[in-house]
């Protein structure tokens, strides 16, 4: 057992059972206790990147200190423990999704390479000319242009399913884009921009009378509601780790083992194949056939312990406390005067993106940060949904565990002073 | 001590609301477009030169507050100004915002645009203060090319 892993395991037994204390937690993230321009870190951001908790840091540093070796070859023994942590990650990762294999399970380095490996290993050979590939309005760059790109190469169709105007995917719209032509559906499980839920069993149900896979974009998703890839039935699902207060550079792309044993390779070079000679190579069964080059091997062991930890926790419970923290945001935002919410669907997660008449985002923005609150402002690389909604930005409130009702009445303070400077 | 009035100062908010010089020049001489993809700042500036002076400024465009009330000061600053006193002000301008110089001009030698000596201390924000400057020396050497400050 590897100190790292060891560590993180021991940390999770050891800790109590806990009802939700955030004051407790918030102790978990030593980022947290800092101070910008003089007054206390709000960190609200997390939509783009999540805080990370000690029993991560310390499984950073604990593999680069202790256990650091390459894995999966080499029969000295810092290597044997590098690579069991890094297969046993491999295991957690699957359990955290339900995967039925821990072969379903792809290192990747984060949703964007996820995407573009599907888009180039499984597009590139199931899509020919006058195909179709089915998105929707609000998706992520991450989710628009790898399909762009294959729909050029190939010569066919992206066709985009349109939302209404609370951002809700316009289920009728979306079926009637399903037709024998359609090759492949991809669709954010949540918006990063909006917030918006899917009705992803539905979407799935939909695209599987068409007999046509679904990948999920779950980057937003992951980290705020139990995913069980079984029970969804989805043929891919991809999510990252530093959204998942793990680090950067890491994460998962689940494929159905059928699919992924069919798949040609996508970047290639040394762990993925079994032999090469100059006549011929031949590579490895998934996911190693997918794993070129040496892994983040530290990033992977990080990623798991940040599963632990949000295991402690729960994520139902995790769940339950952003849906009232939302709750809690959405109303107090919406009684303030000149504030447009953008993103309004009956099913949400913890992201509030909003206008204030008038001013500019980055305005806004700036305005925030003088008072310590960190939030995004911009296009959220979803510029067709900012374009939806007539606007070149928003500024974006994002929610983790971590967050507390003090902290929304800050930002309140914070747009209320927006409003008051210009008048 | 940060305060957000140190940024955001009465005459810039004012520019902002209401940018003086908002009008494309139909008989301009000159003229150079600005983007920032990144922030979305779009600006048109548009010059009447007679001889060597510039004789109209004017300017079209959208974006946050620094970049259009940067726009609107600049354009009122230089009517009557020579080539070489526009290249000398946008230099002086330039010291102003940016952080890395550490003599900052005097506030007589920059009338009204010392207002803006908030933004040295906001980096990421430079680039909406010097939009409307770059398009306006782009618009000046004639280039074509639309500027960027990002």
């Amino acid at each position: 057992m590897s100190a790292a892993r060891d560590l993180s395991l021991r940390a999770v037994r050891a800790a109590p059972p806990l009802s939700f204390d955030v004051s407790r937690i918030r102790e978990d993230f030593p980022v947290l206790k800092q101070k910008v321009h003089g007054k206390p870190l709000v960190y609200l951001d997390n939509a783009a990147t999540s805080q990370k908790p000690q029993v991560v840091l310390d499984a950073l540093h604990r593999f680069y200190a202790a256990d650091c070796s390459n894995v999966h070859r080499g029969v000295h023994q810092l290597s044997e423990r590098a690579t069991k942590d890094y297969e046993e990650s491999r295991s957690t990762l699957q359990c955290f999704i339900n995967a039925a294999d821990h072969r379903e399970i792809v290192f990747v380095r984060g949703t964007s390479e996820a995407i573009n490996l599907v888009a180039q290993s499984y597009g590139r050979s199931h899509v020919c000319a006058g195909n179709e590939i089915l998105i929707t309005a609000m998706e992520h760059h991450s989710n628009i242009v790898p399909w762009q790109i294959l729909c050029e190469e190939k010569g066919a169709r992206l066709r985009v399913a349109p939302i209404n105007d609370a951002g809700e995917l316009l289920l009728d719209e979306f079926e009637k884009l399903l037709n024998d032509r359609t090759r492949f559906v991809s669709v954010a499980h949540v918006s990063n921009a909006l917030g918006t839920i899917n009705p992803v069993r539905q979407i799935i149900e939909m695209a599987h009378r068409w007999k046509v896979p679904v990948l999920l974009d779950g980057a937003q998703a992951a980290p705020h509601l139990p995913v069980d890839v079984q029970e969804l039935d989805c043929e891919f699902y991809a999510f990252s780790s530093h959204k998942l207060y793990g680090p950067t550079g890491i994460g998962v792309l689940y494929g159905k083992a059928s699919l992924l044993e069919a798949m040609a390779p996508y970047q290639s070079g040394g762990e993925m194949i079994s032999s090469v000679t100059f006549e011929k190579t031949l590579y490895k069964n998934p996911p190693y056939r997918f794993e070129a080059g040496t892994p983040n091997i530290a990033g992977t062991i990080g990623f798991a312990a940040a599963i632990d930890y949000v295991n402690q926790i729960g994520l139902k419970r995790i769940g339950a406390y952003e849906h009232e923290l939302l709750a809690y945001a959405t109303q107090v935002l919406s009684q303030i005067p000149g504030v447009r919410l953008i993103g309004t669907a009956k099913h949400k997660a913890g992201i509030l993106s909003f206008i204030v008449e008038g001013v500019h985002a980055h305005d806004v923005g700036t305005i925030l940060d003088l008072e310590g609150v960190a939030v995004r402002t911009g296009h959220h690389c979803a510029q067709p949904t900012m374009a939806r909604f007539g606007v070149p930005a928003t500024a974006r409130v994002s929610l983790a565990f971590y967050n507390t009702r003090e902290e929304v009445d800050v930002l309140v303070a914070g747009i209320r002073k927006v409003t008051e400077v210009f008048g | 001590m940060y305060d957000v009035r140190e940024l955001y100062q009465e005459l810039i908010i004012d520019h902002s609301k209401k940018p003086r010089n908002f009008y494309a020049l139909t008989d301009s001489d000159r003229s150079a477009q600005g983007y920032n993809p990144l922030c979305g700042d779009k600006v048109t500036v548009y010059l009447k030169l007679e001889g060597d002076r510039v004789q109209e400024a004017s300017f079209q465009g959208s974006g946050c507050a620094i970049s259009t009330a940067s726009a609107s000061l600049m354009t009122e600053t230089l009517k009557g100004k020579t080539r070489a006193e526009v290249e000398a002000l946008f230099q002086r301008f330039h010291t102003l915002v940016t952080k890395d110089n550490p003599e900052t001009p005097a506030v007589s030698e920059l009338g009204k645009l010392a207002v803006f000596s908030g933004v040295r201390d906001y980096p990421v924000r430079v680039k909406c203060a010097t939009l409307a400057w770059h398009t306006l020396r782009a618009a000046l050497q004639g280039g074509g090319e639309t500027v960027s400050t990002e």
